[in-house]
């Protein structure tokens, strides 16, 4: 097996969202081993999300679940209750890094807030997601992805161009805004574990989801306090407007011409193609690259999942899972030259690895798991 | 770690990446964020740049297309990075090559994000940054990625977001797809550099560098995981479906009694739906058997909608989130850049950040999206000037004489 890149860091995952899910298989794809909980009986919640295979819901086969969970461990656990609670305080005390997604206040008032934990494990890396962040008057505030893409900056400005105000403004497809904070909170927590791997501590980061997404905004989001101007889904107007739709005859391309070569190079692509709407987007595509300008098809998810392009990178891997069988999905977040990225492992099956944690690394034996199950803990 | 970082960066000493040089030939918008994010997080960033070519967020905005008359007086230059150094080389030019590869040698981490192809006809490939830094991290952004039949592809952001299929499932069902915008180079930027950190965290243990092939348009499709997962498990091909969730009902941004104003509402469970019923008065609905699920809810999402609509359409968003949330109820406005700027919450969490910039003035920006408890990230200084720091970094970093580089200037080597 080729080295990864954080081979032997070990995280702990203990959220319910999808942010914190997403935060930690994109460390656990580079290598760490992440181990995660879940409430013991019912599960992530994320087990209860499609796609489901013919729309039949089933705890072990949802496809958001399987692509959220590669490369992780699977046990149930309940730090609520008194026993769960000592077993999650040996697995922090085991961990180098954190993961919670519980609402500002809810580990401390449990006492399990970072102060407490880093009594146990002074060099651990807690990482807390939550909506507004932990201070501030929105605080307390609960959201969705869909709140969150809306009270960031983000959906107010799409659909972009819109057609008509009077619609209402959209969130980015699919859980876009959800992974956006995930991906936000792992850079964070990495550049926290190079720090401590020079001898500096652990330490807490505290990760706001509303503020993580409108760090993405950041460019249109100051446009009103630098230069006054509100700006909304319509778009610069035509004269302005940098970036262009074409309907053709088996979809859309998208182009735009900001600099004043490939101003040119689209001018000479319309003029070849007066009509779009008579060609494919690869003929347009492929004649509009050639001159320079940067015109691209707006793929479907077919597209994309037969694309010769990511084909050739090996974008996909198939994975196969005891219960969903074999299902493709996408892997390859970039390529490293010395440490790739890889599936080792499939989403665990609820509970899997129960018995390899609690027995054999925590040394528990049959009668202490039995009476974890009897308590509900597990 | 480089010794030499000493002097240049003893203000960058704070964040977690204090003592990481990161050195960048990069322009636009996902290349210069995503080593902006590093120095945020305390690396000290050397950008090379030249006024041959701009980059191009010098001179114009793609968000407002304006264009700006000179190349020190554009707030998304700015904002895409802040806390850098700029140094100006010509790099058609053998001489510049040269310095840039000593650049590289006392530095930890190089990016580019040239059309594949150019950095290598440069001689400031993977390569040749080996040789000069054998433990070099090295990361090349580009839309398509460095491999296959499209890697010539140019692209910004909008061809990424199209390409990777998110374009296409947002928006209007009857509606083209969204182009989307900006936002996602800054997606592919911050995936970029999390691969950096990565590879830093690898070298720690290892004391190998490695290159990094990112394509933009995988990083967004990943981020489009949703419809290629239905299309591999179910065959199907999703389309824009606005703001609905095939689970949550209500799920939507609701018309308020302002102004183009909206409030986004999710409701997933069956408590929510029960507060959520009590807030608009309609207790009787909490009760009713048609939405008594989530299930039965999402079948009568039209329903539903009409009823909440009803209600939002008598209050102002930020009155209506206040009554929802009180309630625990998910609900939040759907905020324009005024609103979030005018926002209580984000004053009092300093999100926006004003600073110090000398031809702009007073710059607006926003501050980093974490808070670490030990080793704060921060914006530190405005966005470099076109070759600001050409003196300090060659003489104070490569020991060039100042005579060296008063010659290399009239001969446009530093140009």
């Amino acid at each position: 097996m080729a080295d990864k890149a954080l081979q032997g860091i070990k995280v702990l995952e203990y959220c319910r969202g999808i942010s914190g899910a997403y935060c930690t298989k994109l460390m656990g794809d580079l290598g760490a081993e992440v181990i995660k909980l879940e409430a013991p009986s019912r599960g992530d919640d994320a087990r209860r999300a499609g796609p489901f295979a013919d729309d039949q819901p089933h705890d072990e086969t949802s496809g958001l679940f399987l692509f959220l969970n590669t490369n992780k461990l699977g046990v149930t656990l309940d730090p609520r209750a008194p026993a769960g609670r000592k077993i999650f305080e040996r697995l922090v005390a085991a961990s180098d890094v954190l993961v919670e997604d519980w609402p500002a206040g809810t580990l401390e008032a449990q006492g399990l807030g970072y102060e407490q934990l880093r009594a146990l494990n002074a060099g651990l890396v807690m990482a807390s997601i939550t909506p507004f962040g932990r201070s501030g008057p929105n605080k307390g505030f609960k959201a969705y992805g869909l709140n969150i893409s809306h009270v960031s900056g983000q959906g107010n400005l799409l659909p972009m161009p819109s057609p008509d105000l009077s619609r209402a403004p959209v969130k980015i497809g699919g859980h876009c805004t959800d992974y956006d904070s995930g991906q936000t909170a792992a850079l964070g927590i990495l550049a926290a574990l190079f720090r401590r791997a020079l001898g500096g501590s652990g330490q807490f980061i505290e990760i706001s989801q509303q503020e993580a997404v409108l760090n993405l905004q950041r460019i249109e989001s100051v446009v009103f306090a630098n230069a006054g101007e509100v700006l909304d889904r319509r778009g610069p107007n035509d004269e302005r407007r940098v970036t262009q739709v074409y309907e053709c005859k088996d979809g859309w391309v998208v182009a735009l011409a900001p600099l004043e070569h490939q101003k040119a190079a689209l001018g000479k692509l319309l003029a070849e193609f007066p009509d779009m709407r008579e060609h494919t987007r690869a003929e347009i595509c492929a004649r509009g690259q050639s001159l320079g300008c940067p015109v691209s098809p707006m793929n479907s998810a077919r597209d994309v999942a037969e694309s010769p392009q990511l084909r050739s990178r090996d974008f996909f891997t198939r994975i196969d899972h005891p219960v969903a069988g074999q299902i493709e999905i996408p892997a390859r977040l970039c390529g490293f030259s010395q440490t790739p990225i890889t599936i080792e492992r499939a989403a665990p099956l609820l509970g899997e690895h129960n018995d390899a944690i609690y027995r054999e690394r925590l040394g528990l034996g049959a009668d202490a798991i039995a009476a974890l199950r009897e308590q509900g803990a597990i | 770690m480089s010794a030499l970082s000493q002097d240049l960066s003893s203000v960058d000493a704070e964040g977690p990446l204090a003592g990481v040089r990161v050195v960048e030939f990069t322009s636009a918008w996902a290349g210069p964020y995503a080593t902006c994010l590093l120095g945020f997080l305390g690396a000290e960033v050397i950008k090379v740049e030249s006024r041959k070519r701009l980059d191009h967020s010098r001179i114009t905005s793609f968000t407002t297309a304006r264009a700006f008359s000179g190349p020190d007086e554009s707030p998304v230059f700015d904002n895409l990075n802040l806390n850098k150094r700029s140094v100006c080389l010509d790099l058609s030019r053998r001489e510049a090559v040269a310095i840039a590869k000593r650049l590289i040698a006392v530095s930890d981490v190089a990016v580019e994000n040239m059309r594949p192809g150019v950095v290598e006809r440069l001689g400031l490939g993977y390569s040749a940054a080996r040789e000069a830094r054998a433990d070099i991290i090295y990361l090349s952004s580009s839309a398509c990625g460095q491999t296959g039949p499209d890697r010539e592809n140019v692209g910004y952001a909008p061809n990424f977001a199209s390409a990777a299929g998110l374009s296409y499932v947002t928006g209007y069902p009857d509606w083209p797809p969204s182009t989307l915008a900006g936002s996602i180079d800054l997606r592919s930027a911050c995936t970029a550099a999390f691969a950096v950190v990565a590879a830093l965290i690898h070298r720690q243990r290892s004391g190998q560098g490695q290159s990094i092939d990112l394509a933009s348009q995988e990083v967004i499709a990943m981020l489009n995981a949703d419809a290629l997962l239905d299309f591999a498990i179910n065959g199907r091909v999703r389309t824009r479906g606005g703001n609905s969730d095939e689970a949550m009902a209500p799920h939507d941004c609701y018309r308020c009694s302002g102004d183009d104003d909206w409030i986004s509402i999710a409701v997933a469970t069956d408590d929510e739906w029960r507060a959520l019923c009590g807030v608009i008065a309609r207790p009787e609905l909490a009760s009713d058997e048609r939405f008594a699920t989530a299930a039965a809810r999402s079948r009568k999402r039209q329903a539903i909608d009409h009823i909440v609509a009803a209600w939002t359409a008598q209050h102002g968003a930020g009155e209506a989130t206040h009554l929802l949330q009180a309630a625990g109820v998910a609900a939040a406005p759907s905020m324009t850049n005024r609103a979030l700027f005018e926002d209580p919450h984000m004053k009092e969490r300093g999100v926006f950040q004003q600073i110090d910039h000398p031809v702009l003035g007073k710059d607006w920006v926003i501050g980093p999206p974490w808070r670490f408890s030990e080793t704060p990230a921060s914006v530190r200084r405005a966005s470099p000037l076109l070759g600001e720091h050409n003196e300090a970094v060659f003489e104070g970093l490569l020991g060039m004489s100042p005579q060296e580089i008063r010659k290399l200037e009239q001969d446009g080597v530093i140009y």
